[in-house]
């Protein structure tokens, strides 16, 4: 029978199918490969497990880092804020007493659980990933089925190394065409999630198709794939292809030799079939995008950036007028708004959506030689130590100090403001990250999402800007190119 | 877990769609190591609004909290579970439920029923015109009872065997060990395993 991917990969996992058939099915047993682990979401599995005298079953397929707590300066100091530093430690402690690999603060390798997996190459094609964090959608984009748990899940994991999961729909998003210049990945998902809304994916894995899904980066697959989640759907992937491989070979934990043969031989065979269905489609197109942000405070809420503050009146459903309204005020904003016209006080460069090596690099070619609005705080935190360390041997990190933005160590940092790196009540902010919902980044803070060379651009202006209206305007803009 | 089989308890209509798991709980109160003690943390930033539903009398020691589409969306974290458990809540009414929040649910003994949003609207009416009236739910039956309104919920067999079992996940996949490690021989070597650790 025709397959889509993301059935391929379940298909392949299967410990024990479910008994009984449609809507009585029970959930199968699915093997996982990797279980990535941080100090959030781990603490209450790793007690369960103890209280029930479980032991890890696989520690060879789990890994752990310290991301979401950690503060991103004088990271040689203890960390300040107590109940931040017991949980790092709780962690410490954990992986110790159940033989977990661990990267702490300070390692090299440390970072966003979601950046350091496709670094190691730990996360390959075809494999089964799953972390206690809803963004772990991210590892999709090298065609593997990867998908956020609950602490509950995570000691069930820790346990069994499976996962009881009811089959899923499958819903193809096809991105045809080519994207304008200073348009990029983050755009794409951001009218992706405006088209379907926060519920459209709710039931379903995503595969993203197309050609302007194949011209993109292996890092613009994942800023895409990582914001699944905000769709609703638990997971979306990407076939893959030699864009793939070539990201993929010589990283530490990538197969060597003839298991490199064996493994491209078997990943050659994740696609979709040409005569399967999906449950439901969805069209892109891609020559038209322009570059989005959000208004309001779901990822759900945003329009062009050319476009103006959307007035409740424009919704049709009451709960979308309502939710319209009700944002409005908490955003400060008035319907009508040029969305060019809001002026911010901070840019966030960072989070697991856009925080690699092509995002600062994107970030830096449009800043380099300007000066930064005066009155704007900007803040880049690289994804990882290993991200850092590459970017200052590229001398990115002197790009953005020139510029006046703090160049930050690695974390999750001001996407969900667990450390430090907070926004105060009221204040605004141009972010990278995925979520603008009511006072993630900080109590009463206003988020409104955007790609990383908007950020850039909107550090320079004040406004929330395209790198188009900067004058002279970014060589890397004015060249029309698919990547990144 | 405890076993579940009908509740009833006071209704608060919460009016809001796309009901994220940052208001249900802010990612400060996720610093905690623990599994429990997390009620002061429930829509701890709404709470300080003094017209927040929760605030209001009788609807403070509701256990039925029936809310707008979409709830639950955003993160993975079961702290969101956890602090509706511990402020009282043993179920949660709503026409669309986040894939993630609503496995958390079933796995810690919360009942998630999914109604339809015409239900919910004659509920939140009862509730809003007589606060303190009880909503029945009723998971044998799997109907809701609220005043005059009467409405099937929906929710998957599996997790409502389990819950009127009150069964623990893990202990039912344990029975299938075998199985596992039957699936373990079989995984090709090209397959990563994180130790021993190679670094970049």
């Amino acid at each position: 029978m025709a397959k889509t991917l993301a059935e391929k990969v379940w298909d392949a996992h299967v410990v024990r199918k479910g008994d009984g058939e449609g809507a009585n099915a029970q959930p199968d047993l699915l093997f996982i490969d990797l279980h990535l682990v941080h100090e959030v979401t781990s603490p209450q599995a790793f007690e369960g497990l103890r209280l029930a005298g479980r032991k890890l079953r696989r520690p060879d397929l789990t890994i752990a880092t310290e991301d979401h707590n950690t503060p991103t300066l004088a990271i040689d100091k203890p960390i300040a804020d107590l109940t931040s530093r017991t949980q790092i430690e709780t962690l410490r402690n954990n992986c110790k007493e159940f033989g977990v690999r661990l990267h702490s603060l300070g390692d090299a390798e440390q970072g966003i659980v979601h950046v350091v997996g496709p670094q190691l190459g730990l996360t390959q094609p075809g494999m089964t990933v799953v972390c206690g964090d809803s963004h772990t959608s991210t590892h999709g984009a090298f065609g593997a089925l990867a998908m956020g748990i609950g602490t509950s899940e995570v000691e069930h994991v820790m346990a069994t190394q499976t996962l009881s999961l009811k089959p899923f729909k499958t819903m193809a998003i096809n991105v045809e065409g080519t994207l304008r210049p200073g348009v990029s990945a983050k755009d794409i998902i951001l009218a992706v999630i405006a088209k379907i809304g926060t519920g459209g994916g709710q039931g379903y894995v995503l595969e993203y198709r197309g050609s302007a899904i194949r011209a993109l980066s292996m890092e613009a697959r994942m800023t895409i794939c990582n914001m699944s989640i905000e769709a609703g759907a638990r997971a979306g992937l990407v076939a893959p292809d030699q864009t793939t491989y070539d990201y993929m070979h010589g990283r530490p934990h990538a197969p060597q030799g003839a298991d490199w043969d064996a493994a491209v031989e078997y990943w050659n065979t994740l696609r979709t079939d040409d005569d399967a269905t999906f449950d439901a489609e969805v069209d892109l197109d891609a020559d038209t995008l322009e570059p989005f942000v959000t208004w309001g405070t779901n990822p759900g809420q945003g329009v062009s950036l050319s476009a103006k503050v959307p007035s409740p009146a424009d919704f049709g459903d009451e709960n979308a007028k309502a939710a319209a309204e009700r944002a409005l005020q908490y955003m400060g904003l008035e319907a009508g708004t040029p969305m060019k016209d809001i002026r911010v006080d901070t840019v966030f460069l960072g989070s697991c959506t856009n925080s690699r090596m092509e995002d600062l690099r994107a970030a830096a070619d449009i800043i380099r030689g300007r000066t930064k609005d005066p009155d704007i705080r900007m803040l880049v935190v690289p994804g990882s130590a290993r991200v850092r360390l590459e970017a200052e041997a590229e001398g990115l990190d002197k790009v953005f100090t020139d510029f006046g933005a703090e160049w930050r160590f690695a974390g999750c940092s001001m996407c969900l403001g667990m450390n430090p790196d907070q926004l105060e009540v009221g204040e605004r902010c141009a972010s990278t990250s995925n979520r603008n919902f009511e006072g993630r980044q900080g109590k009463g803070g206003r988020t409104h999402l955007v790609s990383p060379v908007v950020a850039a651009a909107t550090a320079v202006r004040g406004t929330l800007s395209s790198p188009s209206d900067l004058d002279p305007v970014p060589e890397a803009v004015s060249r029309r190119t698919a990547a990144v | 877990m405890e076993k579940f089989t009908t509740h009833t308890g006071i209704g608060v209509p919460l009016r809001q769609s796309n009901v994220d798991t940052d208001q249900i709980i802010p990612a400060v109160y996720l610093k905690r190591i623990t599994r429990t003690g997390f009620e002061d943390a429930l829509f701890s930033a709404w709470r300080k609004d003094p017209a927040f539903i929760l605030n209001q009398e009788p609807f403070s020691a509701g256990s039925v909290l029936v809310a707008g589409p979409d709830f639950g969306t955003g993160s993975s974290r079961e702290h969101a579970v956890w602090a509706l458990k511990d402020y009282g809540f043993k179920a949660v009414l709503s026409s669309r439920f986040a894939d993630i929040f609503r496995g958390n649910s079933g796995k810690q003994g919360l009942l998630a029923a999914e109604l339809a949003q015409d239900d919910i609207e004659l509920i939140w009416k009862v509730l809003e015109n007589a606060p303190g009236t009880e909503v029945k739910v009723d998971l044998v039956s799997k109907t809701v009872e609220c005043g005059n309104v009467v409405a099937p919920f929906e929710i998957d067999d599996y997790t409502r065997w389990r819950l009127l079992e009150g069964l623990d996940d893990i202990g039912l996949t344990l029975q299938h060990e075998e199985d596992i490690t039957a699936y373990e021989a079989t995984r090709p070597a090209f397959k990563p395993t994180t130790l021993p650790a190679k670094l970049s």
